[in-house]
């Protein structure tokens, strides 16, 4: 089942939580939005499911336009952020909850009803302490729980709000990778929130990267990653350099002297330069687009981290310098950027 | 004191160099010995010896005394009374309070705060002035007095009269339990249980009323405690006829003017055995609840 998103719009009070929103998530895929807090990423996901309404705008399942239906007859798995789990309701019951309320004349028989909870319970592993209840699981299998209580209903589109976000880092890992094998077996759509880059990039065939109630970016994790659409994409994926400088027909200033950096396609004005820290080679001063002054060095590993101070400036920046290359600190450094990226400010 | 200093001793022992800060709260034995001995001091003097004493007096003369004032029919009819209109009372707050809490606690509406402080209005007011709004509204020169009349609707000195006054001060019970338990919990179980297809009330019934079950029972425990209790509304509107419309502790208070000490002693009894039912089922329902 495909969902369309058409110029959707929330606002609370004078704050606008979605700002005309498109999207489109295609049949099947595993969707992420990712970003900051405030970014309006669950706002969405509670519009699509049918608990919170847009001021101006559609929701299309299927073609077929949802936004006249409420959550109970749109048909959708959601899952919460702290799961939510019925606690007075042992495992079992909670998978059980969404079959046993449908109306009488839908309603399963209690054979067949035990025959799909138990399947689920296998799905996600469980099956053995399907008579404990809520309070006696532990986080990950919490989180298990509320995700077979969502699919039990054959839902047609699946939700999750931070899935990962109460757990600790390592069952967050496994459970992730667990998730993505699931979509990849029962292929429901899915659209999940999170404000964890690595998770998004990780899980989903495509990110959606919003701030502000806007999308910034829609791609592949590959593509927000290195071909980041705004200035916002590259700080928030990844880490980044970020330099103030000024554009003057298409040739980047900084400090007001030139830089041998060409911005072609930004128009002249202030503007800013992202580069990777591991994208900076570091040379002789002469001819180099930037010059600095090394101030330490540290950490381990193939890279080591090298802070230098730059010239005409008060910032100190951090670049990634090869072990076998020579640095010493105090040392006058030339900065050339293999790749960078210049975005306008404003 | 030996317990104390050995309790002092010990905590010296276990303390490391770099707790030194506890050295303030570390008061003499003799101190902590006479703070102690206040307190229970106080808790005799106020809660244990008026118990007793109840019993006491009740029992003063013997079994048979004290069983003939419980079966005499005034005394009957009292009990009686007072059991109806705690049922009534209480079985109305449930509902109410249910309705109150659940509308506060799940959803946002204009005049919200205002609701909330009018709930706890019956607990600011004093009782007295309940009854006699009651009177100002439904007595005979009140506002619906003539058309009461007029109908032959009897509220004042009667049962409705008395199940409104009771209803009115021990309103806040219920609610007050309910709210901040549903605001806490918030409303995410019953947006799960709605998007996995559950109607209204199915939420309401297999999530919403689960969820709270153990604060219900406590606020209807406190409630109907305060309910069979209640003296001052209920006096005012009650007009005091024997056997018709005195509740227990107007009952009581009559008798007790007549300086029929043990006929008065021997109903209180009864109430203050209430009080001790409903201290143990208090700790019982404390117990399951932290439980579960």
């Amino acid at each position: 089942m495909d969902i369309g998103i058409h110029n959707v719009t929330k606002r609370f009070g004078a704050f606008a939580a979605l700002d005309n929103v498109d999207l489109e998530v295609r049949s099947g895929e595993l969707v992420a939005l990712l970003g900051p807090s405030g970014s309006g990423k669950t706002t969405l996901l509670r519009i699509i499911a049918g608990l919170e309404w847009p001021e101006q705008g559609r929701i299309l399942f299927g073609g077929e336009d949802a936004s006249e239906r409420s959550v109970r007859e749109r048909n959708v798995g959601f899952v919460f952020q702290h799961y939510a789990l019925f606690r007075h309701l042992s495992v079992f019951e909670n998978v059980a909850f969404g079959l046993r309320v449908r109306p009488r004349a839908s309603r399963l028989r209690e054979s067949e009803l035990r025959e799909r909870v138990e399947r689920l319970l296998d799905l996600i592993q469980l099956r053995s302490i399907a008579d404990r209840y809520p309070s006696q699981l532990s986080g990950g299998q919490r989180q298990r729980v509320a995700l077979a209580r969502a699919l039990a209903i054959e839902p047609r589109v699946l939700l999750l709000d931070e899935p990962f976000g109460a757990l600790d880092a390592k069952v967050r890992k496994e459970l992730r990778r667990w998730l993505r094998n699931l979509h990849d077996n029962i292929h429901v759509t899915s659209v999940f929130v999170t404000h964890d880059q690595e998770e998004a990039l990780e899980v989903a065939d495509r990110v959606v990267v919003m701030d502000e109630g806007r999308i910034e970016q829609i791609g592949a994790p590959q593509d927000v990653y290195e071909e980041p659409a705004t200035a916002f994409v590259h700080a928030f994926i990844g880490e980044s350099i970020i330099i103030p400088v000024t554009v003057e027909k298409g040739a980047v200033l900084h400090a007001g002297k030139p830089t041998s950096l060409g911005a072609p396609d930004v128009q002249t004005g202030p503007a800013r330069l992202f580069i990777r820290p591991y994208d900076v080679g570091i040379g002789m001063p002469v001819n180099a687009a930037l010059q600095g002054t090394v101030q330490r060095l540290h950490g381990i590993g193939a890279a080591r981290r090298v802070e230098i101070l730059l010239a005409d400036s008060d910032q100190t920046i951090e670049v990634d310098v090869p072990r076998a290359h020579e640095v010493t600190a105090g040392q006058r450094v030339g900065i050339v950027p293999l790749r960078y990226r210049v975005f306008a400010d404003g | 004191m030996a317990l104390a200093n050995t309790i002092l001793q010990r905590r010296n022992a276990r303390a490391g160099p770099h707790e030194d800060g506890d050295e303030v709260r570390r008061e003499p034995a003799a101190v902590r010995f006479l703070i102690v001995a206040l307190a229970v001091a106080f808790l005799v003097v106020f809660l244990v010896l008026p118990l007793i004493t109840v019993f006491q007096q009740a029992f003063m003369h013997g079994l048979w005394p004290y069983l003939a004032a419980l079966v005499e029919p005034d005394a009957v009819a009292a009990i009686r009374l007072t059991l109806v209109v705690a049922a009534i009372s209480v079985s109305l707050n449930l509902l109410f309070g249910l309705v109150a809490a659940w509308a506060i606690a799940k959803f946002d509406f204009p005049g919200k705060s205002v609701l909330i402080t009018l709930i706890d209005l019956p607990f600011s007011v004093s009782p007295v002035i309940a009854g006699l709004v009651f009177v100002l509204l439904f007595g005979a020169q009140g506002y619906f007095g003539a058309f009461l009349q007029a109908h032959d609707i009897q509220i004042l000195f009667a049962l409705p009269g008395l199940v409104l006054a009771t209803v009115f001060v021990t309103f806040p019970f219920v609610a007050r339990e309910l709210i901040p338990l549903m605001q806490e919990q918030g409303t995410q179980d019953e947006e799960a249980a709605i998007s996995l297809g559950a109607s209204g009330l199915q939420t309401f019934f297999r999530v919403t009323l689960p969820n709270v079950k153990w604060a219900l029972l406590y606020g209807v425990l406190l409630c109907n405690a305060r309910a069979m209790g209640e003296f001052g509304a209920v006096s005012v509107v009650s007009g005091h006829i024997r056997g018709e419309t005195n509740t227990m502790p107007l009952h009581i208070e009559i008798l007790y003017n007549e300086y029929q000490f043990t006929a008065a002693f021997a109903v209180a009894s009864l109430l203050a055995l209430l009080a001790l039912v409903t201290l143990i089922a208090k700790v019982l329902l404390e117990r399951r609840a932290a439980a579960e």
